[in-house]
């Protein structure tokens, strides 16, 4: 039965936009956390956790996201452990997601000067005190920009789980045309949507770099 | 003891030879000025001395702390010999306040109160009583420079350090600089300042010690050592930064 594209379907996309944005949150903070844990393994000096994290970085980094999630999907479940659409999105996200933070991070560790990290030496702060208190704070205010990039990169990421069969913001556009037989309008507010999120996420960015001071 | 003890120091970077054996002993209380040409070696030693550079040959002792021991505690010694640096290196995301009390409350484990305190006044006596609330972009280079001052004297050194810290400054905030440095000068610190400040060597130290091509080429009372050079290499030198 083929019927209009009418204001229940965009409640329906609306109720569908939070999953998006669940995800999307889910992603940032598992992969916020393994991520920020990668930066610091991959700029301590102890060669094996150099390239461990060099290892984990470039193997995510070079395959396709697609790809992780059908491993997550369909792979999990061959070894016995049976994950929904939500586990295996959630989780082939947060890890896609921490291989990119983890680089931008260190990237933002590494563009702190060295002078600052000898200031704080020449005040005899040891080198946790350095990191946290000294260069940690100046490499968030660098990070700020390239982090909400991948965020709303990330956002935009969410529509591949609509293959596996999570209904997220695309899922549910794909149902609702199926159904309306009106692709145009459906993916159109669809889209609408995807760039109220993204949008909001900038505007965030911009604000958080005003507020923050540091070396030029 | 001396405070400083340097003995057949030699510093490589690469196959550069920077430090081509150092000896020196300086005491407590002695406020040494260095001077030389750019690559002598100068800025090298100073940054030998508080463990910033690791040295291949000799031994360094400061403040009863060998700094060539393989297991120097570092951060203890750079407790009692401060540093300030050319380029200020204050932290930009702190306020001239809170990069006092930084160290104060880390290292010292001062509490808050007290660490406030300890920067207001420290801050009162570089004159900028009224910038404490101020970030660091928000300053000149001079006055940035007399907040780094203040934030090493606060952790109440037993020794200073001074790499080159007029040099990236304007001509006309120079002075303010210098003159904070006379009245630490006048409380009795030992300072060792690498300098081209001729005139604040001549009237503020007591010793110069000039450095040709990684050695010490001459080492005696300031005044005397300026005003009657004994070697052609500290002639020429005055008369290339004097004129």
């Amino acid at each position: 039965m083929i019927r209009e594209f009418g204001p229940a379907d965009i409640v329906y996309l609306l109720a569908a936009a939070r999953w998006t944005v669940a995800l999307a949150l889910t992603a940032m903070v598992g992969g916020g956390l393994i991520g920020l844990l990668l930066a610091v393994m991959r700029v301590v000096s102890f060669p094996p956790a150099n390239w461990l994290a060099i290892g984990y970085i470039n193997v995510i980094q070079g395959t396709p996201l697609l790809g992780q999630l059908f491993i997550f999907f369909f792979g999990l479940p061959l070894f016995g452990i049976q994950v929904d659409a939500w586990i295996a999105a959630a989780l082939a996200l947060s890890i896609y997601a921490s291989a990119f933070f983890a680089e931008i991070w260190r990237g933002s560790l590494q563009s702190v000067s060295p002078r600052q990290w000898e200031a704080g030496a020449s005040l005899g702060l040891g080198y946790w005190h350095r990191l946290f208190y000294v260069v940690l704070p100046q490499a968030v205010r660098i990070s700020i920009a390239p982090t909400v990039g991948f965020l709303v990169q990330l956002v935009k990421d969410t529509s591949l789980t609509a293959l596996i069969g999570f209904i997220e913001l695309t899922r549910a556009s794909q149902i609702l045309s199926a159904a309306t037989f009106k692709p145009l309008p459906v993916y159109g507010a669809a889209a609408v949507l995807y760039f109220i999120i993204c949008y909001s996420l900038s505007r965030l960015s911009q604000r958080l770099e005003g507020r923050v001071h540091v070396a030029r | 003891m001396s405070l400083v003890e340097l003995a057949g120091v030699h510093k490589r970077f690469g196959l550069v030879e920077v430090l081509k054996g150092i000896s020196l002993s300086i005491e407590k209380g002695e406020i040494v000025a260095i001077i030389g040409r750019s690559g002598s070696g100068k800025s090298t030693m100073l940054r030998c001395i508080n463990g910033l550079e690791k040295v291949e040959e000799g031994r360094i002792v400061v403040a009863d702390i060998d700094v060539t021991a393989p297991r120097a505690d570092l951060n203890l010694l750079r407790q009692r010999a401060g540093m300030v640096f050319q380029s200020y290196n204050l932290f930009p995301h702190l306020t001239v306040e809170r990069n006092i009390m930084l160290a104060l409350r880390l290292v010292k484990k001062l509490p808050v109160a007290a660490a406030r305190e300890l920067a207001r006044t420290m801050v009162e006596k570089v004159g900028l009583g009224d910038k404490l609330k101020a970030f660091p972009d928000e300053l000149s280079g001079g006055q940035q420079q007399r907040v780094a001052i203040a934030r090493s004297l606060a952790m109440q050194p037993t020794l200073m350090l001074f790499d080159e810290i007029t040099s990236a400054l304007d001509p006309e905030l120079v002075g303010e600089v210098l003159r904070v440095l006379e009245g630490v000068a006048g409380e009795g610190m030992t300072m060792i300042l690498v300098t081209h400040e001729m005139n604040f060597a001549k009237n503020v130290a007591d010793r110069v010690i000039f450095m040709h091509q990684g050695r010490i080429h001459e080492d005696g009372p300031a005044r005397e050592t300026l005003l009657e050079p004994r070697t052609a290499e500290l002639r020429s030198f005055l008369s290339a930064v004097l004129h």
